[in-house]
């Protein structure tokens, strides 16, 4: 390889990217959060003096190089910053997820052996109260938000800002010794650790380096033209990678501005406000404002409904060739700029989408209808694949090859290699260090030459060059007839109707697939609200026989689509019950990343399932529930087994 | 009994000031009705004190008479040690007592911002003239009054509904907002008149915690009225029981728990 690695002008960590922003960029806003109903803005220099002060705080109250700093809580300038101030510590900051409950935690904080802990507000404060008992190690919290915490016995306990007076009062004292630590950090030293949200087994602690920070913020703000001017709205949990690149990595690489919204219920007015140029939203937030923009038409004036189905349908026409730059007819741009005028414009307004130049979505398969919906609007929609273990970036789109099938070509620095068994595999500078106290894990996922296993089966189309996921490589199994049993494939079919929230798909080693579906509350119950159909429950909309039917003919819908797919025209859904509960991560069955947890799912599922394969009709089950404080209780349930119509699986022949 | 004078520590270490407001021998009449008969307690500075009872109890009347609003018949009045003549609303509001109403009394075509801005009116001091120009003083307390508002916004959590008309929002938010608006004036005595009547558990249990840090966070002294004995219980210092317009219990929850007079009014007894 012939390209540096070892970081331009010296820029090998974090604090160092922030001093020269602080310099470089010293007014430019860095941070906005609202506060107050007012957006409150930080610049470069005013949040290198904040962190610093913070930096100076910690290090009087006895934080060491290599402690552990958990930061918890949602999006904030301040945790941001507690995040770099931990870095100029010289310690590793460990962001956690803040909707994590108390066990949860106390394997994570127990896990790093975290002494200190930055909590947002009360909430956190109280989970780590909670189970501080189980933590040996842990010596000290800084909290943010006081609010409610006057009472608590503080001896343990130490507020955000007077921990910055410290910093503050004794900077002359300490400010030598902190400038010692940061000149220490290097390349290779670990900038952050970030737990994996594993759909098995415990939570797995990345360790990425510097390296792998800075060179996959350079390469990928590069790729996409990322500009010091841009805005994004960081309102991701922090504990995920991507929140950290986009709002740590790639915002002081290129110096952008972070921006915080107010709270998570005010997200959709704040993303009005800010206008991001540059946005990330998992396929469940697209979907979602897709949902409500549809539901809010049905309810328009028949005149603004016509023109927004003529202007959409000439949209889906032509946006999407425009964006790739692609040639269209003099009168259809004409068209569309007048559709752009009447309804694109808007719309994009209300939605908060007019000033993005690059959005992303990853995580899981996005509908084609949803993506082509937002490319068409002349929203730059991309997709990336990408996981923690590679600091994100594996594969990305570049601008003019957007597709929603492929979720794009290999990223710079990146190369990929397929297995025979399907299993895609990278090795980039962005490979994590290692998962922390776990060498045989760290050894079973990464090879001596630092090939990683992703996990996911899929193949590079031999044309276009571009990767096609199918599925995780573990969940792609065999039918009973041999043939390919692959579920998350067939379950984002179904998830594209926008009736259903969620679906599993189960059918490994048997003869034929069977499935559990979720209804989508908001669709449907705008629906049922439309035909004057009355429930008093979630349970009693999900098992309403026209929602059954409704389901059905999405099912049969997807089975034909399936049938197309020589390979995997075996995992055809023969029946399917919609479930009486929305599958929820409190319950363990969902990760808090919201993926299916499936061998849970499985087990705390099997009477039904089992129903599914014996030739039931219907089955009454008890299912455990857990609501948001912790406490258990139970719902019974009489659900109705549908089957479903399959098409016989097609020849080549019959195809054509 | 309670030392007069001093105040005292609750069981979670929180000083409990002098008296602030003082009822002496109440009657209240309605016609041939007596709504009140003869009742005497005080509220002490940074205290909950709970007003509870059965339905018809005269809770409500009792807080109007606190709030002013009423003026009993007989018995006396005294607030921060002075006998209180009778008053006009406003006077009341200027005295630093606010007050929520049992069915909500908000203006619903304004936003829940504004109907919190009309809680400062008593901390607004420029004329109709400087409003009108909305330039020099004028601007300057809008901002100051505004930030007041908003820090409120901020500490009872309704952000989201900021510009959001309160005809729109469901009943549990509108208690919230009207909690607002009472709080906005930044009073040193708030009057709460079933502030959870009509609540699922979960709101109730988000006020009730909302009121803790009130009066946690602003040092309010807050007299509330409440039907929920769990809620009362658990929220308040000292309980007032009332029955048909009598007072039959006075003390902390736990000596009120275990009065026999509270146990038969809430349980029933034969009448005679």
């Amino acid at each position: 390889m012939t390209k540096t690695l070892e970081g331009a002008d010296g820029l090998t960590s974090i604090p160092a990217l922030l001093h020269r922003n602080a310099t470089k960029f010293a007014d430019a806003p860095a941070y906005r959060e609202k506060e107050f109903g007012i957006w409150q803005s930080w610049s470069w220099s005013q949040a290198l003096d904040e962190i610093e002060a913070l930096a100076l705080g910690m290090i009087d109250l006895g934080v060491a190089e290599g402690d552990f700093v958990a930061v918890i809580g949602r999006n904030r300038p301040r945790l941001y910053w507690a995040m770099m101030s931990a870095q100029m510590c010289g310690a590793i900051p460990v962001p956690l997820y803040s909707d994590a409950a108390a066990e949860e935690m106390t394997y994570t904080l127990g896990h790093c052996g975290a002494k200190y802990v930055i909590a947002g507000d009360q909430e956190q404060v109280d989970k780590v109260m909670e189970i501080q008992g189980d933590l040996p190690q842990f010596e000290e919290m800084i909290y943010l938000d006081a609010r409610g915490l006057r009472k608590y016995d503080h001896e343990k306990l130490r507020s955000y800002a007077q921990v910055q007076d410290t910093g503050r009062a004794r900077r002359d004292d300490l400010i030598a010794d902190m400038k010692a630590r940061i000149a220490k950090l290097d390349y290779d030293s670990t900038a952050v650790m970030l737990y994996t949200s594993g759909t098995t087994g415990n939570p797995k602690g990345v360790v990425l380096s510097n390296r792998n920070v800075i060179e996959t913020s350079r390469t990928s703000s590069e790729f996409d033209h990322l500009r010091q001017t841009d805005d994004i709205l960081a309102y991701l949990p922090m504990a995920w990678v991507g929140d950290f690149i986009f709002s740590v990595g790639q915002a002081l690489w290129t110096g952008y501005c972070t921006n915080c919204p107010e709270s998570p219920e005010t997200m959709m007015t704040d993303l009005r406000e800010i206008g991001p140029t540059y946005y990330f939203a998992p396929p469940r937030v697209f979907e979602t404002q897709l949902t409500n923009v549809m539901i809010r038409m049905e309810d328009a004036s028949k005149l603004k409904k016509r023109m927004f189905d003529h202007f959409m349908a000439h949209a889906r026409k032509v946006g999407p060739d425009l964006l790739d730059g692609k040639p269209v007819s003099f009168m259809d741009r004409m068209k569309y700029k007048l559709g752009d005028l009447l309804v694109y414009g808007p719309l994009k307004n209300t939605l908060g989408f007019t000033r993005v130049r690059v959005g992303y979505t990853a995580g899981e398969a996005i509908g084609p209808e949803i993506f082509d919906f937002y490319r068409s609007l002349g929203i730059n929609l991309k997709q990336l694949y990408g996981q923690t273990e590679a600091t994100v970036y594996i594969t990305a789109q570049p601008d003019g090859e957007v597709r929603s099938d492929t979720v794009g070509v290999v990223c710079p620095g990146v190369e990929l290699k397929i297995e025979d068994n399907g299993e895609v595999y990278y090795r980039s500078p962005g490979v994590f260090v290692e998962y922390y106290k776990n060498p045989e894990s760290t050894a079973d996922t990464k090879d001596a030459e630092g090939w990683v296993a992703t996990g996911d089966a899929g193949f590079i189309e031999p044309d276009t060059g571009h990767l096609r996921i199918i599925d995780r490589a573990k969940d792609v199994g065999k039918m009973a007839d041999r043939s390919l049993f692959a579920p998350k494939y067939v379950e984002n079919k179904l998830k594209f109707y926008p009736n259903i929230l969620e679906a599993v798909v189960f059918g490994n080693g048997r003869d034929e697939c069977t499935a559990f579906i979720n209804i989508d509350l908001t669709a449907v119950s705008n629906w049922a609200e439309r035909n004057n159909i009355a429930y008093a429950s979630y349970q009693e909309l999900a098992g309403h026989p026209q929602v059954l039917a409704t389901i059905q003919s999405h099912v049969e819908a997807v089975n034909r689509s399936v049938a197309e797919d020589e390979m995997l025209s075996g995992c055809q859904v023969h029946r399917f019950v919609v479930l009486h509960k929305e599958l929820d991560a409190d319950d363990g069955e969902l990760t808090r990343t919201r993926k299916v947890r499936r061998k849970k799912i499985e087990e705390k599922f099997h009477d039904i399932i089992t129903a599914l394969y014996d030739g039931s009709r219907q089955i009454s089950t008890v299912t455990e529930v857990t609501y948001e404080d912790g406490r258990k209780g139970a719902i019974k349930a009489t659900l109705e087994i549908r089957e479903a119509a399959v098409e016989k699986v097609t020849t080549r022949m019959a195809a054509e | 009994m309670l030392d007069q004078s001093e105040g005292y520590t609750t069981a979670d270490g929180r000083k409990i000031g002098p008296v602030v407001m003082e009822m002496k021998n109440i009657t209240l009449r309605f016609g041939g009705v007596e709504a009140i008969k003869d009742i005497s307690f005080d509220i002490r500075e940074g205290e909950i004190r709970a007003i509870i009872g059965p339905n018809g109890a005269g809770k409500s009347s009792m807080l109007n008479v606190i709030s002013g609003f009423y003026v009993p018949q007989e018995g006396q009045v005294f607030y921060q040690g002075q006998p209180r003549p009778p008053m006009k609303p406003y006077q009341v509001a200027r005295q630093g007592i606010a007050r929520t109403f049992q069915n909500i009394a908000l203006f619903e075509g304004m936003t829940v911002l504004d109907n919190v801005m009309t809680g400062r009116l008593t901390h607004m001091k420029t004329g109709l003239f400087w409003q009108s120009m909305w330039k020099g003083r004028a601007e300057t307390e809008e901002t100051v009054n505004r930030e007041v508002a908003e820090k409120i916004i901020d500490f009872l959590e309704i952000q989201a509904i900021r510009k959001t008309p309160v005809a729109r929002l469901p009943y549990g938010l509108k208690k919230r907002v009207e909690l607002a608006r009472a709080l906005a004036a930044e009073p040193s005595l708030l009057l709460l008149d079933e502030p959870m009547a009509g609540m699922n558990v979960e709101e109730k249990e988000d006020m009730s915690r909302f009121i803790l840090d009130v009066n946690d966070e602003f040092g309010t002294t807050i007299a509330l009225i409440e039907h929920d004995m769990g809620v009362v219980m658990d929220l308040s210092d000292r309980v007032v029981v009332m029955d048909y317009g009598k007072k039959i219990g006075d003390g902390t929850p736990d000596e009120v728990r275990g009065n026999q007079d509270v146990i038969d009014a809430y349980l029933g007894v034969a009448h005679d």
